[in-house]
């Protein structure tokens, strides 16, 4: 039973420096980092020392509360290095990689007959199983629940995003077995949403699936609306989510018995000198792919609205498959040539207050300047504008600013995520940091119930 | 720009929070944010941020109420001269009147930012947090809805409370229940009356020598004539709707709140939700007097909808008051009966109380008051949509 959704609410952000569809394969890595900071709440146990040999797929550490789930290397060779930081926080585990990478066999094997918990397992033992992230709370998924339902989103709605269509190219197999996989995993509906505009026959022709359709603006490729609208969650419920390339990731490992943690990533912003697509590791070195960078520039891995920012000598993160380059935007702006009271004919604002609405073709370079500071709600209806849910934004956001828990939980905390609020956050006349607060409110919500 | 910047930062240490004058930092960033975006950079969360700030908002919003302005000034200097029985034309006499208005209305601008921005920066200073921008709107606001002839101390009395009272009391900017500027309105209007309402205060008729106020004079707005029972005597729907009357300073003209309406509304900074609500309660309420004035032989009530909405200040309250984000209704759903019981209650105040001439600041105050509980059944509204839910699944 496939459905067809109209989303009316939102905005796309128009940013210059999209990728352009020429493949690069990357120069393998000399070193990888694996970043136990990628997956949140996480804390890792770590698995091995400095100087320890490792393959690909051996695991460098696992979580402390959950030591079925493990985080594998995507390369084999030497651990260089336990990174930690302030109260001995692991940062990360660095790997020197050898030249051919040596790979740990967890056996070839079709998911369709095996049974659900030796894909799970399979899935386990590799460390391809923290791809697939929870509903709620917005973290890796607990091998022992059963969620009602998969969620698939086949296309990204987020500004500068990776086009799906051309990197699910001719990975029809890969694609394929990965869903197969994940079918074993729910009674329910494994649900793959794409965008009517999709040529891609690997998503029009997947099987084992029910294909769902949803259009409009950003944040319609954002897996958390896609929910909200096809098979919300309740208390007590939980969807399962995993991205095209983490579909990939499980396919190849079925089909070839390998932790392969291939990534085509995106290299976008204004300030790529040639955005172009990359094949490369998790973990690899953004500088591998960036070359020399402007000093004052901001490198993200992921997109400018929901990204992390790393600095140069960053690597690429677990979930990322895209790197944006911002000019970074620490200059003060006078007030009548380029601050609040300037013409703006370059300034991009979702309401109308600068005349550049009038110019709906223009592609804008937005630099990291916050363009205000922080305020109390003063305007209201805002976020409604651009946040497509059943949900009222600024009261969930208050009963988290006010750790009521109870409320957030009646306003549909457990539909959300931080990501789903990153527009609010671009569009905020008060410059509220809404995506952390959100991220608070569902931590403590989690505290509180389990 | 850049000898600027450098000027700037070259006092800053001095207002530094540890520095010399480290007590009035936050007037100190006041000012210097005034003239320069900070270089804020984003930390966490989005790394691009919407164009927009609060200060563009703010100043946008003053675009809007400058056609009211220029106008009110205008038509100051127009009825003054009316009554004395000179420049008696439309076209006649045009910077004689205008110049006498801006003479009369701007100290009263002047004073209202002046002792509303003065005790912004007093209470920036004593709470330690950054000035925000609201009072910019409510400066201007205040002077709009003030008769010509009120006394400047009575400006600063007024402002003073509304700041102090209406606002920082309760956390400053967006923390306000009522609306600033009718705040302070309304308490100039119940501290002193005489001045605030009647006959005698919407026209100014100060008469230097050789001149004279006109025979049957009588400064009455169409309201007060109404209320008294003259219908016969309120302006034509023409000259109400171009705001050629006596009133405030800044409310009588129609087509200049349109114009106000129309930067807001294309900026989409005010909310076309709310204007349209509050547009329709009041045909409503006049719509069903028309119905029943004949019967009940009530003549204020039979007078046609489109012109007792033209009276006195029901389009600024419209426009500029009651789209106050702060105070409204912030829920989608609850600004459209916000809006509509502003409207309906406006119109009831006004053709049934005698006591109020004109019922649009109380309207919106009082639904100022009853915006949070509105915006409280809608939400409860949406959290048992959820529970329903949850029931069919676990049922």
């Amino acid at each position: 039973m496939s459905t067809s959704i109209r989303i009316r609410k939102g905005l796309d952000i128009r940013l210059k420096g999209e990728a352009e569809k020429v493949l690069v394969q990357a120069d393998p890595a000399k070193v990888i980092a694996i970043k136990p900071t990628d997956f949140h709440g996480l804390v890792p146990k770590v698995l091995v020392k400095p100087g320890a040999k490792v393959k690909a797929g051996d695991p460098l550490f696992a979580d402390k509360y959950n030591d079925r789930i493990l985080f594998t290397s995507p390369v084999s060779g030497e651990v260089e290095d336990v990174v930690r930081g302030d109260k001995r926080k692991v940062l990360e585990v660095r790997v020197i990689a050898d030249p051919t990478i040596a790979y740990e066999d967890f056996g070839v094997g079709d998911p369709s007959t095996m049974n659900r918990e030796t894909v799970v397992q399979k899935l386990l033992k590799s460390g391809v199983w923290p791809v697939i992230r929870q509903r709620p709370f917005d973290l890796v998924a607990d091998p022992a629940k059963e969620p009602k339902s998969i969620f698939v989103s086949c296309f990204d709605t987020n500004p500068l995003a990776p086009d799906l269509d051309y990197i699910v190219h001719n990975h029809v197999n890969e694609f394929q077995t990965g869903l197969n996989a994940l079918a074993k995993l729910t009674k329910g509906k494994v649900n793959i949403v794409v965008n009517s505009n999709t040529a891609a026959r690997e998503f029009l022709d997947a099987k084992n699936v029910v294909r769902q359709t949803v259009d409009g603006p950003h944040p319609a490729g954002n897996v958390g609306v896609q929910i909200h609208h096809l098979d919300p969650i309740n208390k007590g419920e939980q969807v399962w989510v995993a991205s095209v390339q983490d579909v990939m990731m499980i396919g190849r490992l079925f089909l070839t018995g390998k932790y392969d943690a291939t990534r085509i990533v995106a290299v976008t912003g204004s300030e790529a000198k040639n955005p172009k697509y990359f094949r490369t590791l998790i973990g690899t070195p953004v500088k591998d792919l960036l070359g020399l960078v402007d000093p004052h520039t901001r490198v993200v891995n992921g997109n400018p609205l929901t990204g992390e920012r790393i600095g140069q000598d960053g690597s690429l993160g677990f979930y990322h498959t895209q790197i944006t380059l911002l000019p970074e935007g620490d200059e003060p702006k006078f007030f009548i040539t380029d601050g609040w009271a300037s013409p703006g004919f370059d300034k991009f604002s979702a309401n109308h207050s600068y005349p550049t609405w009038l110019m709906p073709g223009k592609k804008f370079t937005l630099d990291t300047n916050q363009n205000g500071e922080p305020r109390a709600f003063v305007m209201t209806g805002q976020y409604e504008k651009v946040f497509p849910f059943d949900i009222y934004p600024v009261q969930l956001i208050k009963s988290i600013l006010a750790n009521d828990i109870d409320q957030m939980e009646k306003l549909g905390l457990y539909e959300v995520a931080p990501e789903d609020f990153a527009l609010c956050e671009f569009v905020c006349t008060s410059k509220i940091n809404s995506q952390s607060i959100v991220r608070e409110g569902l931590d403590s919500l989690k505290k509180e119930t389990t | 720009m850049k000898a600027l910047r450098k000027l700037v930062d070259s006092i800053a240490p001095t207002f530094a929070k540890d520095g010399k004058l480290g007590k009035l930092h936050f007037v100190f960033d006041g000012l210097e944010t005034f003239l320069f975006t900070p270089g804020h950079a984003t930390v966490k969360g989005a790394h691009i941020r919407d164009s927009i700030d609060l200060k563009r908002t703010m100043s946008i919003v003053i675009t809007a109420m400058v056609p009211c302005l220029l106008f009110g000034m205008w038509n100051v200097g127009h009825q003054h001269y009316l009554a004395l029985g000179e420049f008696l034309g439309m076209g006649d006499g045009f910077w004689d009147k205008f110049i006498f208005g801006a003479i009369k209305v701007l100290p009263i601008v002047v004073v209202s930012y002046g002792v509303g921005l003065g005790i912004e920066f007093l209470f920036t200073t004593i709470k330690g947090h950054p000035i925000q921008e609201g009072y910019l709107v409510s400066g201007m606001l205040i002077p709009l809805v003030m008769p010509v002839d009120t006394p400047l101390w009575m400006v600063a009395v007024g402002a003073a409370f509304a700041v102090v009272i209406g606002k920082e009391v309760f956390g400053g900017t967006g923390m306000n229940i009522l609306n600033v500027a009718l705040t302070a309105r309304a308490f100039l209007f119940f501290a002193y009356p005489t001045m605030m309402s009647g006959d005698k205060v919407w026209v100014n008729t100060d008469v230097e020598q050789g001149q004279q106020v006109v025979d049957g004079f009588s400064g009455a707005t169409s309201l007060g004539y109404a209320a008294t029972g003259n219908v016969d005597k309120i302006t034509s729907i023409a000259d109400s709707f171009w705001g050629i009357e006596a009133g405030s300073i800044g409310e009588t003209s129609v087509f200049a709140c349109l114009l106000g309406a129309l930067v807001l509304l294309i900026t989409g900074i005010g909310s076309w939700r709310i204007m349209l609500s509050v547009l329709l309660g009041g045909l409503a309420m006049t719509g069903i007097f028309n119905l029943v004035g004949p019967g009940l032989n009530n003549e204020y009530m039979q007078i046609p909808m489109l012109h007792q909405l033209m009276l006195g200040s029901f389009f600024f309250g419209l426009v500029f008051m009651a789209t106050d984000p702060v105070t409204a209704s912030q829920t989608n759903t609850g600004k459209w009966i916000y809006g509509f019981l502003i409207g309906v209650m406006a119109i009831l105040i006004r053709v049934v109380n005698p006591a109020y001439p004109e019922g649009m600041m109380l309207a919106i105050l009082f639904m100022n008051v009853m915006a949070p509980l509105i915006d409280h059944y809608v939400v409860q509204a949406n959290i048992k949509r959820r529970l329903k839910r949850t029931a069919l699944v676990t049922a």
